[in-house]
């Protein structure tokens, strides 16, 4: 009687608590869950008229197809170079801008400082294609007309020249990215106590020495967590940057395909639902490994950094 | 304090701020660039191109677009209905989930903890949500296309209002409050949601910038151009200028006889896209960094 008794009053204690997640977590299990399970897609010969559950089980042949074209080694190559370029040359600007703001300290400017190199990254992808576009269109393009010319230089038409991409979408991501992530270095930078500084500056410490000895070395946990989780995602990439600014050029695709151009380009240009949801497995699977992976060390690192 | 620093302390220092002016100017070259384009006339834009120096300014691209308002109107409309409504129930749900799994007698906090949790790690990918959405839901070409996926409720952000929550809210606050008999409800409305404005500002803002800004909700599920918003108007007139003479929204526009400024008006739009951050962004600036200074570790 006594149990009974307990578990309605716990019931009635949760039961209030369950309703109010309810909808938020119906919203996850729709959104998030029920395309997890659509990964088998991937090892069916999809035929929407039988339905996904009825389509005719292939295996791993989807896979096979897709890692026989070259295809496959080019968008890996792609995602993970422009990855590894973004963090090493991010984070080395981020940094380099942090230390230049942390000098500001009369706080409007410190603040209209960070108000004009985050606004690249509040606009849509689509507004920098347009930013692209007056830089490098034939036609009317900034480059073309007033910096060629000036040069001497002849017309370059950038939307044919896959070789000059690499280039083009890093100075994008710079522009774009390196803004908001001085502001999470600056944020620690604050942190730091000052006095440390004014020890070291009492024992003859130049300017370089205090951020090669007490800036740097102290802001390493957070370039290292930093660095780490954008190591686990290094299978991703932004499909505005490389879809959008290139404006979907077929001629740039060797330099700007990523899997997750592909993955579009499959399902929505090509039709190929089978490659398309074998190469977006192929990127859940190993980013999640990947994840797991980075935030095991992040945690050995620093525990309440971790994401779980 | 101040005379501690050294004479190459304070070098040092101006050239920081030297540095950092020539890089302000440098990052807000391409607004520039777009906003001058703006403003230019059609002749000079076909004789020397986009240029920061101009040889003849005109707002004939302004004016065209008034005399098209109809798409443009329709398209802010578009983008303005998806934001509001977009963020507005996000800030329903999101607390509303974050809410009982920062109560720690709440029984089940741990597994739907970790429900949430495990979405930021894995995803099915773009295929079965794009099935999904499109054959189990219907949403192919109706405005919740441009809402509900994606957007609508982050895992990222339960966690962020979560712990706001737990770090914010004292617990005595609310054990009294159950002492006086408030339900939960009551303690959510009443004591949570007042007391965590800031962080809901944040969300709210971070939300609306995604709203705003999305174009590949509209890429994959919108073809109909009267369910344009103004990202997708920007894609559709970058790929084709003559979209907005061509009796889009399915209307016919009358016998406008000018010529299409095609280079300007492109640029216009653009100005025009980004204009309601430019001037919203003064005053949450704080929200924004505040939101991105905690979420970029967790994010």
């Amino acid at each position: 009687m006594t149990f009974s008794r307990t578990a309605l009053g716990s019931l009635k204690k949760t039961l209030p608590l369950i309703l109010m997640a309810l909808p938020g977590l119906i919203y996850l299990v729709i959104n998030n869950y029920i395309p997890m399970s659509g990964i088998i897609i991937a090892f069916k010969k999809m035929d929407y008229s039988k339905g996904i559950l009825a389509s005719d089980w292939i295996g791993f042949d989807n896979f096979q197809f897709l890692f026989s074209t070259p295809d496959a080694w080019i968008m890996t190559r792609n995602t993970i170079l422009y990855n590894l370029a973004f963090i090493a040359i991010g984070t080395i600007c981020a940094l380099a801008l942090a230390l230049g703001m942390n000098e500001i300290k009369e706080r409007f400017f410190a603040k209209y400082f960070q108000g004009v190199f985050l606004l690249p990254n509040l606009i849509s992808m689509v507004v920098i294609s347009y930013v692209a576009f007056a830089f490098l269109n034939t036609d009317t393009g900034f480059i073309n007309r007033t910096v060629l010319p000036a040069l001497g230089l002849s017309e370059t038409n950038y939307y044919t020249r896959a070789q000059d991409w690499p280039i083009i979408l890093l100075i994008v991501y710079l522009w774009k990215n390196t803004g908001y992530a001085s502001i999470i270095y600056l944020a620690s930078m604050s942190g730091i106590d000052p006095t440390l500084y004014e020890v070291a500056r009492i024992d003859g410490a130049n300017k370089w020495d205090q951020i090669r000895l007490i800036t740097l070395p102290l802001l390493r946990p957070t370039i290292v967590i930093l660095t780490m989780l954008a190591v686990g995602r290094i299978m991703f990439s932004d499909f505005g940057l490389f879809y959008q600014v290139t404006m979907n050029s077929g001629a740039l695709y060797s330099t700007t395909q990523t899997i997750d151009t592909y993955v579009y380009r499959g399902l929505m240009q090509l039709g190929n639902i089978g490659m398309s949801s074998a190469a977006g497995v192929y990127q859940s699977l190993v980013g999640f490994v990947l994840v797991l992976t980075t935030n095991y060390l992040v945690k050995k690192i620093s525990p309440e950094d971790a994401l779980f | 304090m101040k005379t501690l620093y050294s004479k190459s302390e304070k070098a040092f220092s101006s050239g920081a701020t030297m540095i950092l002016s020539a890089l302000a100017i440098i990052s807000l070259l391409p607004f520039l660039l777009i906003i001058i384009a703006s403003i230019t006339d059609e002749k000079s834009l076909i004789a020397n191109g986009y240029s920061f120096f101009p040889r003849g300014l005109s707002l004939d691209a302004y004016y065209y677009m008034i005399a098209q308002a109809r798409v443009v109107l329709r398209a802010y409309g578009v983008s303005i209905f998806v934001t509001v409504i977009g963020t507005a129930a996000s800030l329903i749900l999101t607390p509303m989930l974050a809410y009982p799994l920062s109560r720690p007698d709440f029984r089940f906090r741990g597994i739907l903890t970790f429900i949430v949790v495990f979405t930021l790690l894995f995803n099915g990918g773009v295929v079965p949500s794009y099935i999904m959405w499109t054959k189990v839901f219907q949403l192919k070409n109706t405005i919740w296309a441009l809402i509900i996926p994606n957007y609508l409720m982050s895992g990222f952000s339960v966690l962020l209002v979560k712990n706001y929550f737990e770090k914010n809210v004292p617990r005595d606050l609310i054990e009294a409050a159950q002492l006086d008999g408030a339900n939960e409800l009551t303690i959510f409305f009443r004591i949570m949601l007042p007391l965590s404005t800031p962080v809901l500002v944040t969300i709210g803002m971070l939300t609306g910038l995604v709203y705003w800004n999305d174009w590949i909700n509209g890429l994959y599920y919108i073809n109909d151009p009267s369910l344009y918003g103004i990202q997708q108007l920007l894609i559709r007139i970058l790929d084709n200028i003559q979209f907005l003479k061509s009796g889009a929204a399915g209307s016919v526009i009358g016998n406008i006889v000018v010529d299409l400024p095609g280079a300007s008006v492109r640029m216009a739009l653009a100005v025009i896209g980004i204009l309601p951050i430019l001037l919203i962004f003064p005053f949450l600036q704080k929200y924004i960094i505040r939101g991105m200074v905690v979420g970029a570790v967790k994010g």
